[in-house]
């Protein structure tokens, strides 16, 4: 069977690894076996190794070197491009993080091969789906030159077991000069929160230019802590002030496509459908019932937010007893 | 400080954007084109790093002639003259073909820095400062939400989920900035006069020196195979809440097996 690379996003905050990788192993299932490849410092490969192996990593590539996370995006992209030409897989497959779909570039011209970015289903054949221009249109792909390179948007593939050997393979490390000019000095956490990350979360609350003020983000905050969910905002709260930029879906922000997406306040502006539109179930709150924002939700509440968002937030925290 | 900044002309994000089905690229001519909102940072970063520092902003841009308005932009805010690559052949041509002509034209150019936008509102990728750095084998500084130069290094602060990454490297670097980076300038009417009399240098393929069998539509390294509009959702429940808002709200999540 033909092998699949797939790059191994970890987990920034801690070990593991993202969901992301699980997902891209899962998804590079369709193409043939999947190999995961651990680009990172040395002692990584062995926190992580079981776990891509439980999701159909029969091979790891263990490219361990205290340099690589030196660095920023050319290192990996190097790392890859050594083993395509070792290996010549059949396609790989990388989370389409902002630092993945950079790695996927720099990767596709060392390879001269073709990529696609933020996929959501790649098929046997190597056909990709991509959601183009705000959600609106969906488009199949295909690469027509090289080592075809995938970069899967988050939550849009279920992870799925499938155990495999994960059979551990050093692979050397030697950075070319090239791959060492852009160096990264620090690693700042502005934001700590026990909450999910955006992208990956499966429910997301997010809260709009309706939410009138920084303090009523509270009520925000509350409803997604009893659903366990992350935190967004519409751009119109971001440049008011309400929330800061890196919570911000849309456009000019984050795209997701989480189980259920809770617009609070969000009149629903194309600049954030775009960043939401791919949510499997919609449900929004919005004083105005012409809000445009109510045609896309699967569920719609015309009220106030701040009567009905608080006494949710109580029904569903006495649910959960 | 020579600094060239990348700008594209994108369909209006505002507005409905469409694929062109007669060969599945982006419908350009129909649409209501506009500067991609992203580059006017990067336009008012490059004009603040020069207004410093001294030296010249060279406008570069790929695309047809209707691009010469988002040249006239930047031109407007305040960038000192422009480049402007455009070529028949060029129609359909993907990330990595325009990078390679980018490139090209960049190679023409002198340049301590490269400023562009962290992502244009058509296509998404947010690549182009990886695929630059990698073809002109300078360094990527991508992401930015703060830039500062100082000598012959550029630092910036790459945005990330929950704060940021302090990244240096040296001149000439590539840098891409996010909209949290300033306040991009509103274009005056003495700035709009003088964007006129300032110079725009149109180039060809030839000019350039890139083979034209290399871009296109035709050697695309990939390929849009068929798209389709999303399908409508089925029509959703709205109620009015009456005192049982939040009652209903949880009762179509239990319906839906979330709480």
């Amino acid at each position: 069977m033909a092998e699949v690379l797939v790059l191994v996003e970890l987990n920034p905050t801690g070990s593991g690894v993202r969901k992301t990788t699980l997902e891209a192993l899962t998804a590079a299932r369709a193409l043939g076996e999947p190999s995961a490849v651990v680009v990172a410092g040395p002692g990584t490969a062995a926190g992580v190794k079981d776990a891509l192996a439980e999701y159909g990593a029969a091979t790891v590539y263990v490219a361990e070197s205290p340099e690589v996370d030196d660095y920023l995006v050319a290192p990996k992209a190097e790392v890859l491009a050594q083993l395509v030409a070792e290996k010549s897989p059949a396609a790989v497959v990388i989370p389409s993080s902002p630092e993945g779909k950079e790695i996927a570039g720099r990767l596709a011209v060392k390879t001269n091969s073709g990529f696609l970015t933020d996929v959501t289903e790649i098929t046997a054949d190597g056909t990709a789906t991509q959601v183009a221009f705000a959600g609106a249109t969906i488009v199949h792909s295909k690469v027509t030159a090289g080592t075809p390179i995938y970069t899967l948007r988050g939550n849009s593939v279920t992870p799925e077991p499938a155990p495999a050997a994960g059979a551990e393979q050093a692979v050397s490390v030697s950075l070319s000069d090239s791959a060492k000019l852009a160096r990264v000095v620090d690693r700042v956490v502005e934001q700590k929160s026990s909450r999910p990350e955006l992208t990956e979360a499966s429910i997301v609350v997010s809260g709009g230019r309706g939410v009138a003020s920084a303090e009523n983000f509270s009520i925000i905050e509350a409803l997604a802590d009893s659903l366990g969910a992350a935190v967004g905002a519409s751009r119109a709260a971001v440049d008011s002030g309400f929330y800061p930029h890196t919570f911000q879906v849309g456009q000019t922000g984050k795209t997701v496509s989480p189980q259920l997406y809770v617009a609070v306040g969000i009149s629903g502006a194309i600049q954030h459908r775009a960043g939401m539109q791919t949510s499997k179930t919609i449900v929004a709150i919005n004083k105005d019932p012409e809000a445009p924002i109510f045609e896309l939700a699967d569920f719609g509440i015309v009220g106030d937010l701040n009567t009905v968002v608080p006494a949710a937030t109580e029904q569903i925290t006495a649910r959960k007893g | 400080m020579n600094i060239v900044v990348l700008v594209k002309q994108v369909p209006d994000s505002g507005s409905e954007r469409k694929l062109d089905p007669s060969d599945n690229t982006v419908a350009r001519a129909s649409a209501d084109n506009v500067i991609n909102e992203m580059d006017e940072y990067a336009i008012e970063e490059a004009l603040t790093v020069r207004d410093a520092q001294g030296g010249e902003v060279t406008v570069l841009t790929v695309g047809p002639d209707s691009a010469t308005d988002a040249i006239r932009k930047a031109l407007s805010m305040g960038a000192d003259k422009a480049v402007h690559v455009v070529d028949d052949a060029l129609h359909g041509s993907d990330a990595l073909q325009t990078s390679a002509v980018l490139a090209a034209a960049l190679s023409q150019l002198e340049y301590d820095l490269v400023l562009c936008g962290a992502e244009a509102t058509d296509s998404q990728m947010s690549v182009m400062p990886a695929l630059l750095a990698e073809r002109l084998g300078i360094p990527q500084l991508s992401g930015a939400r703060k830039l500062t130069v100082e000598g012959s290094t550029a630092k910036i602060e790459r945005q990330t989920d929950g704060g940021y990454w302090a990244v240096e490297a040296p001149l000439p670097a590539i840098v891409s900035t996010w909209d949290t980076i300033n306040e991009p300038r509103y274009p005056s009417f003495k700035g709009i006069m003088a964007a006129k009399k300032k110079p725009v240098e149109t180039k060809s393929l030839a000019d350039l020196g890139v083979d034209p069998s290399t871009v296109g539509l035709g050697s695309a390294t990939s390929q849009v195979l068929d798209f389709a509009g999303r399908p409508p959702k089925g029509e959703g429940v709205k109620v009015t809440d009456e005192g049982d808002g939040a009652q209903k709200f949880v009762d179509y999540l239990a319906s839906q097996k979330i709480v």
